[in-house]
């Protein structure tokens, strides 16, 4: 399998504090990729340093092509959609318009009309909250909104931020069975970042472990699973 | 009566005038967090490139349209050359440089056509438009005009792509930029909406208050409160503020004719409507701190 996003001697900073030292992973076309870690380990900066959204140094190729150093919203244009964490939604818009402002540069009606529908499909309760303000939905809605707002930017890579966090149970698992789907349905490869490490290895094949900065493990979800020191640090057992 | 509806009248003519620029300041606060202090002198500068356009031979609405134009323009340079390298600078840095603006523009209108009080025509005819008696044609057709800027306004942020666009880079600037909004753009282009509101408005008020670099100064300060008063963040609420301030100052001046009329007492008159409409924005921000219409922007820390 060809790598679809491939970061080596990645470092980021915020002002003067460097917050990753060499992080360096590889994402399969198709997979979806899980990075694991403690509070802090860095793995929403990996997310934020991949847009963009930090100071950077290292290499990020997509595609073969090195998009380090490129605008947020070029790098979005390349068609990696990232679901920040914190259900990034606009909340003063409504759910329709949340939805159409990821194809506002597309003039072809019908074709945006038949992506909000493709979308739809996925999560149905958006469809019956269509009108509302984005801020009046629940929180597990808000979720599903942010990512079917990724959805409609058509992507070849979704980067999520914790879609998990401070989420009920089962809404959880309803958005991790519909982040499954999409994966295989729509080849949507994934890279996922999360605190309950557990869940994210069920659904991830690969993972990679943060501590301060820098990557210490990884392999195939099945391996680190098994680790001894990630089930005795992440999983609890 | 005939007189108390003249008030009325003349009252929402200003506040239509009051509502533009305070719309124009609210554009570009809702996406910045900075009032611009050179908004007016920016209005007034565009009032004169129509002035020339005119005198060069233009029919007066051929000036408006290209002085519009023509303004648009002059915000989106403005933001890219000057505010976009201040990006990240103190919110001080960014005051200086408006005031900066406010007097570049003033002193520039003033070098190169004087400050000689021009003239300025009125489009509508006199005979055929406007009430007689009530509303002259000239304030009419300020309404008519300002009402119709509104509603374009309002169906390009509602109905169109770019619009929303804009909405969303105003509203959350990160994220926008995460669905490929083009932020910096947006930003361009909201000041030069802002400009083009401000022409309108210049352009229209110069009938009234004739030709000069120091015509917009007292709207600015009228815009000001209307903004503060309809809610800083609200467009909405900013163009209703326009018309509140407008029609209220008419009437406590009125109200003060009256009762001078009345009792030979004299109260109030037309020369304190600017302390009216400040004496107005102070009570309502003590009661109401987020203005009639804004909302109170919780923030957590």
């Amino acid at each position: 399998m060809a790598a679809l996003l491939e970061v080596s001697g990645l470092k980021a900073f915020y002002g003067q504090t460097q917050s990753l030292y060499d992080v360096g992973f590889d994402i399969p076309t198709g997979g979806i990729t899980t990075l694991l870690g403690a509070n802090g380990a860095g793995k929403t900066t990996t997310l934020r340093a991949i847009c963009n959204m930090v100071r950077t140094d290292g290499t990020i190729r997509f595609d073969g092509k090195n998009i380090r150093g490129m605008a947020t919203e070029e790098i979005v244009r390349q068609r990696i959609a990232h679901v920040p964490e914190g259900r990034g939604t606009f909340t003063t818009l409504t759910v329709d318009e949340n939805l159409r402002i990821a194809a506002y540069t597309r003039r072809d009606k019908q074709g945006v009309k038949d992506e909000l529908d493709r979308v739809f499909a996925y999560f149905p309760r958006l469809k019956e909250r269509i009108q509302q303000q984005a801020g009046t939905l629940s929180g597990g809605e808000q979720q599903m909104l942010a990512i079917a707002r990724a959805l409609m930017l058509k992507p070849r890579l979704m980067l999520l931020d914790e879609p998990s966090f401070g989420l009920a149970p089962l809404i959880v698992q309803e958005i991790f069975r519909i982040l499954r789907r999409i994966n295989e349905e729509e080849k949507v490869s994934i890279l996922l970042v999360e605190q309950n490490a557990a869940l994210a290895l069920d659904l991830a094949t690969h993972a990679y472990v943060l501590e301060t900065g820098k990557v210490v493990m990884s392999g195939p979800s099945d391996v680190v699973k098994n680790d001894e020191n990630v089930r005795k640090s992440y999983l609890g057992y | 009566m005939e007189q108390f509806l003249q008030q009325i009248a003349s009252g929402l003519a200003n506040g239509a005038i009051y509502a533009c620029v305070a719309l124009a300041l609210v554009m570009i606060y809702v996406s910045t967090d900075h009032i611009n202090f050179a908004q007016g002198e920016m209005a007034m500068f565009s009032t004169y490139l129509s002035w020339q356009l005119m005198t060069w031979g233009l029919s007066f609405w051929a000036a408006f349209i290209l002085a519009v134009a023509l303004s648009f323009v002059m915000g989106v340079v403005i933001e890219r050359l000057i505010l976009r390298p201040l990006h990240s600078a103190p919110v001080l840095s960014i005051i200086v440089v408006f005031i900066g603006l406010l007097a570049i523009f003033n002193s520039v209108a003033g070098a190169i056509w004087s400050y000689l009080i021009k003239e300025y025509p009125s489009p509508f005819p006199k005979s055929s438009f406007g009430i007689a008696g009530v509303i002259g044609p000239h304030q009419l057709g300020v309404v008519l005009v300002t009402l119709i800027v509104l509603g374009l306004l309002f169906v390009f942020f509602r109905y169109t792509p770019l619009g929303l666009a804009m909405r969303a880079a105003a509203q959350n600037p990160q994220m926008a930029r995460l669905v490929g909004v083009r932020v910096d753009w947006m930003l361009a282009l909201g000041w030069g909406l802002a400009s083009s509101i401000g022409a309108v408005a210049g352009i229209m008020v110069a009938h009234i208050v004739y030709l000069d670099p120091n015509m917009m100064a007292g709207i600015l300060l009228y815009a000001f409160a209307s903004a503060l008063v309809g809610g800083i963040s609200n467009p909405a609420g900013a163009v209703a503020g326009g018309f509140i301030v407008g029609v209220l100052e008419n009437m406590v001046a009125y109200a003060g004719n009256q009762i001078e009329k009345a009792t030979g007492i004299y109260i109030i008159g037309n020369g304190e409507k600017l302390t009216v409409a400040l004496i107005i924005v102070i009570f309502v921000l003590t009661v109401r701190p987020a203005g009639l219409f804004g909302r109170v922007v919780v923030k957590r820390v």
